[in-house]
């Protein structure tokens, strides 16, 4: 790119990033605009629309400076809690499980979890001096931090989105240097914890699904229905796929939830293995791109917040993979920028602006 | 690195970062590769099972019922072929508007309310693609005003198929069965999805149902797109049925529905035979269903009309009905005297009376016959000859002579259920009763009475026997060659006896109303007349009952065989007449033989002899069978809801309701066996033998 043609600004936006996300988003809306049955409506449209709306959004955010996210990662944490608790109070009964405030627009707080959790933990590492890394004073106010939204999102009860709250704040934890026994520690006690939690904390429908990711022909018309269908639309589609609207799994209503969560199967049974493949390569590229960001970064903030918000765009979609391609039990997470749904893509989304914005902070220190 | 040093700290906490970042990422690859994989797995190494899985989701077949195999004659005429059915069913996916077309099609039909009701259920528990019978064999009429209201009537699918049609009705019922709808329990046992199909028909009875697999042909299959929710998307290529292979019978359908007429008002059954090959020429079981309207499912009326009837339509007396075979096991007698070196010219003296022991045996003459030699006694049917002669002889010397012209065996033949009766004889009564066999015993025997069982086909094998010196096996299967090796007698005995068979129609024997009608063509044969209730003394003395009073039940079994021509046996013939007492000449087995054999020989003359005698009997068999069933409404018309509400058709004729009403036709004989052994009560046994001179 010719930076004497380009103004600065525009030039300084990371834009092999923004094209590739662009690149993903605009498949998203052809395969929606198949599973439509070949119509841009109801999906591929404002699904589009929305999509550009959040990029602008996402650009705009890149101007915000690193120091107002160090300042306000706490205050914001605290208020989407407070957030939580209204919804577990007030909250509309929607769907079997509580999730939304109805505030003349519908919020979910929970999806704002996901990354501000990350902000929070990063902000508190940031606060923590270097030498206390090493300390269980390093420990326990992240594990509050993680813990409490965590346990708040799991009671609504929406399996997938604690988890990923969970993750999110592991991974900073994970990057900002405590001991690694710690981590080896812990995934010892997840081991033993799990069997309990699933026969102890879960409720019904979620104790099923796990028992059923376990065994999914033990009930194929029943809740291993979804996972069934998903890998028979994945494997009928082969190496090249059926080809561009030739889907029959979705069109013919085979393959539940096709748009949304299981939007990769109805993909992978029209473009194949080769389709999957190159959208798996560039959510790889992506996410590289933000750990990279994290890698330049030069505040410890600036630094966990990128690779934080990076591994969190990486849990959707491995999370949301592995559900499709039966390696994990259906939890409910979308895959961001090809699903249909705002608030995946809402939070991806601010995630690269924030990310954006470290990138821009970190060209600018280079320059300087 | 970055530019200004920091504190060591600091340093080391980059370090750990960058580190643990590029651990990070480097996990963040590999587990995008491990989908990677993942995916290929399924896509690649488990296509197949995974294509198989959707194609099998995305196409539903639905079956066309395939084309029956005909069933057709010696000459190759159908006595059991395909009519093109209309049919209108209802794909309940493109229905529009339910209320408005089920009452349109109401109209247009003439629907029963029961049947819309039924049409509803249906729809409710359909699949969206599955068709929904709305009705079958509609008449062209209807069928073309569906047709021509078709456009407001979304969703309604006039079709053409195929049923199952007799073009000889009630005259082929026993001997072809029927078809229907397969029953739950076949669906269930087999899961052959065709059995639920609309339209398709399983043989239930008779030659339908054991050859099943030959007449069943293989579907085809209306393949269409249909969604997870059963909605039709798109109608792809269809696969024609492959009809089911065409079985040719032995039978000859002239002669078969003529003898079925023949038989008139009686009870009864005739079996025809090829004397040179065993092949059955005409198998009649009178009166019978239609098996058109059993096809078709059959009321409730019906059935119970059918059910009442002391005729026992629902029974193939051919091979299920057993019976004293009287007078007709004479020839046979004669020929196990010949064999144990009786002369020919040896004569007995008949008084009318016989005392044996205690007991007194009667002859059906009252004054007696005088003296007889063999032939004699056979032309008059002398019950004392053979009383004398079998006394002398001992029935252990009889019974294999029997069983080698055809009595007490089985055939290998297609029909699903065979009752073969008994040839008795002292290791018999040993094994049954436990008790020894007595002389009274091997007299009762000698005349066809007491233990001896047999059915009409062996009456005709036996015939078949004595005319043509082999062991002939009947077949009903065209193109079944069979070993019929010569019978173990000598030809000179069998000459005589087929002489003394000559003279009993021809000799001024008992049979002589079975003279042929053509000149040139003699029959040779046996009456018989097989007693079902004991003459008591009393009755004997004050003149023995006449059959004409007695109740139905009571009367005299009346039993003809016989080949002919009588000098080079062709054709053999067994008829048995339940009950028929000898009361009307035209009805009674001399003549009836003799029409039956003489249609093979001059067909004019067979029929116009018919055509003489029909009219008095009420028309025939299908008026007759309409007027009962009118008269029979008529005395059930309290009850008119029944008359609508369908059967699935399932009367087998071995079902338990046939067997009980093939016993009671039995028992009454058996009650007499039972009474036999007993002194003097057989001193009161005897043939009441009508002679027709």
């Amino acid at each position: 790119m010719n930076r004497s043609l380009v103004p600065e600004p525009l030039a300084r936006l990371p834009w092999r990033m923004i094209l590739l996300v662009v690149a993903i988003a605009t498949f998203g809306q052809v395969v929606l605009y198949s599973a439509a049955g070949g119509s841009m409506q109801p999906w591929a449209m404002s699904q589009g629309v929305r999509f550009y709306m959040f990029v602008a959004a996402a650009i705009m955010l890149s101007y915000v400076p690193e120091r107002a996210w160090r300042q306000g990662a706490l205050p914001v944490y605290a208020v989407i809690v407070v957030l939580l608790i209204l919804v577990e109070l007030i909250g509309a009964v929607r769907g079997g499980s509580q999730r939304w405030l109805d505030m003349g627009i519908r919020l979910q707080p929970s999806e704002f979890m996901k990354p501000a959790i990350v902000l929070a933990c990063a902000r508190f590492y940031d606060l923590l001096p270097a030498g206390e890394t090493r300390k269980f004073s390093a420990i326990w106010p992240a594990a509050l931090l993680i813990g409490v939204p965590a346990l708040l999102i799991l009671k609504q009860p929406d399996l997938g989105t604690a988890l990923m709250v969970c993750a999110g704040g592991a991974t900073v934890v994970f990057l900002s240097g405590v001991p690694l026994r710690l981590f080896v520690g812990g995934a010892l006690a997840l081991a033993v914890a799990t069997p309990l939690a699933v026969n102890f904390l879960l409720h019904d429908y979620q104790r099923n699904r796990v028992l059923i990711f376990l065994d999914p022909e033990s009930d194929p018309l029943g809740t291993g229905y979804h996972i069934s269908q998903s890998k028979i639309a994945i494997g009928s589609g082969g190496i090249f796929g059926k080809g561009f609207l030739q889907g029959t799994q979705s069109h013919l209503d085979y393959l539940p939830e096709g748009h949304t969560d299981f939007v990769f199967a109805t993909m992978a049974e029209e473009w194949g293995l080769v389709g999957g493949c190159l959208l798996i390569l560039a959510f790889i590229l992506v996410i590289r791109w933000g750990i990279n960001v994290g890698q330049a970064a030069n505040t410890r903030f600036a630094r966990l917040t990128a690779a934080g918000l990076a591994t969190t765009i990486f849990f959707y979609v491995a999370i949301n993979l592995s559900m499709v391609m039966g390696i994990a039990p259906v939890v409910g997470i979308p895959l961001p920028l090809v699903s249909f749904g705002s608030s995946a893509q809402m939070t991806v989304m601010l995630c690269l602006g924030i990310l954006m914005s470290i990138d821009r902070q970190n060209r600018r220190t280079v320059r300087w | 690195m970055k530019g200004t040093p920091r504190p060591v700290t600091e340093a080391m906490q980059s370090y750990t970062f960058s580190r643990r970042a590029w651990l990070l990422g480097t996990a963040q690859a590999g587990f995008g590769l491990v989908l990677a994989g993942r995916m290929g797995w399924i896509a690649v190494a488990q296509n197949r099972k995974y294509s198989d899985l959707s194609e099998s989701n995305r196409v539903n077949m639905t079956l066309m019922p395939p084309r029956r195999g005909w069933l057709i004659d010696r000459h190759g005429v159908p006595i059991a072929n395909n009519r093109t059915d209309f049919r209108v069913d209802i794909i309940p996916d493109r229905l529009v508007d339910q209320d408005r077309v089920l009452a349109s099609l109401q109209r247009l039909l003439a629907l029963p309310p029961e049947e819309v009701e039924r049409i509803r259920l249906d729809l409710k528990n359909a699949a969206g693609f599955q068709p929904v019978q709305v009705a079958e064999n509609v008449d062209w009429e209807h069928f073309a005003a569906v047709n021509v209201h078709l456009p407001e009537l979304p969703g309604v699918a006039p079709t053409r198929g195929f049923s199952r049609h007799y073009p000889a009705g009630a005259a082929v019922a026993h001997l072809t069965g029927y078809v229907g709808v397969p029953s739950a329990e076949q669906y269930q046992k087999s899961h052959n999805p065709l059995l639920v199909t609309p339209g398709f028909k399983i043989g239930k009875d008779g030659l339908e149902k054991t050859l099943e697999d030959r007449l069943r042909g293989t579907p085809g299959a209306k393949r269409v797109e249909v969604t997870a929710r059963g909605k039709l998307v798109a109608e792809l290529a269809t696969r024609p049925d492959v009809p089911g292979r065409t079985q040719k019978l032995t039978i000859d359908a002239g002669l078969q529905e003529y003898a079925a007429r023949r038989l008139g008002t009686n009870s009864g059954s005739a079996v025809v035979l090829d004397c040179r090959t065993g092949e059955m020429l005409a198998m009649v079981s009178m009166p019978a269903y239609d098996p058109n309207s059993f096809s078709d499912g059959i009321s409730h009326l019906e059935w119970n009309m059918l059910s009442d009837d002391d005729h026992v339509p629902l029974m193939n007396k051919v091979t299920q009905g057993l019976y004293p075979p009287g007078s007709t096991v004479k020839p046979m007698n004669g020929l196990a005297l010949l064999r144990a070196g009786v002369s020919p010219s040896e004569r007995v003296f008949c008084s009318g009376a016989l005392r044996v022991g205690t007991g007194v045996f009667h002859c059906h003459k009252r004054g007696g016959h005088g003296p007889l030699d063999l032939k004699h006694a056979i032309m008059q049917s002398c019950d004392i000859f053979f009383y004398e002669m079998v006394r002398r002889l001992g029935y252990d010397h009889v019974a294999p002579v029997a069983r080698a012209v055809g009595l007490g065996q089985k055939f290998d033949l297609p029909f699903a259920s065979q009752r073969y009766g008994t040839v008795p004889d002292s290791q018999w009564k040993r094994r049954k009763y436990h008790d020894d066999w007595t002389v009274a015993d091997s007299l009762n025997a000698s005349i066809g009475q007491g233990y001896v069982l047999a059915n009409p086909l062996q009456l005709a094998v036996m015939a078949s026997r004595i005319g043509s010196g082999r062991t002939l096996q009947p077949s009903i299967l065209a193109d079944q060659v069979r070993d019929s090796p010569p019978l173990p007698l000598q030809s000179e005995h069998l000459q005589t006896i087929r002489e003394a068979m000559w003279g009993v129609v021809n000799g001024g024997g008992t049979g002589g109303a079975a003279r042929m009608l053509t000149p040139d063509v003699a029959l040779a044969g046996k009456t018989g007349t097989a007693q079902v209730r004991r003459i008591t003394m009393t009755e004997r003395a004050s003149g023995v009952l006449k059959n004409g009073s007695l109740p139905f039940k009571l009367r005299d079994h009346a039993l003809f065989m016989g080949f002919a021509p009588a000098d080079n046996p062709r054709y053999a013939i067994g008829v048995v007449l339940e009950h028929n007492g000898h009361t009307v000449r035209n009805l009674d087995t001399p003549m009836i033989a003799r029409d039956i054999m003489t249609y093979l020989v001059d067909r004019d003359r067979a029929i116009a002899s018919l055509a003489e005698v029909e009219p008095t009997w009420g028309g025939d068999i299908a008026t007759r069978m309409a007027a009962s069933q009118a008269s029979y409404k008529a005395a059930q018309s309290p009850r008119p809801a029944a008359v609508a509400t369908k059967t699935d058709g399932v009367v087998p004729t071995d079902s338990a309701a046939v067997e009980a009403a093939t016993d009671l036709a039995n028992q009454t004989q058996a009650a007499l066996t039972g009474t036999s052994a007993a002194g003097d009560t057989v001193a009161e046994t005897g043939s009441t033998e009508r002679s027709d001179e």
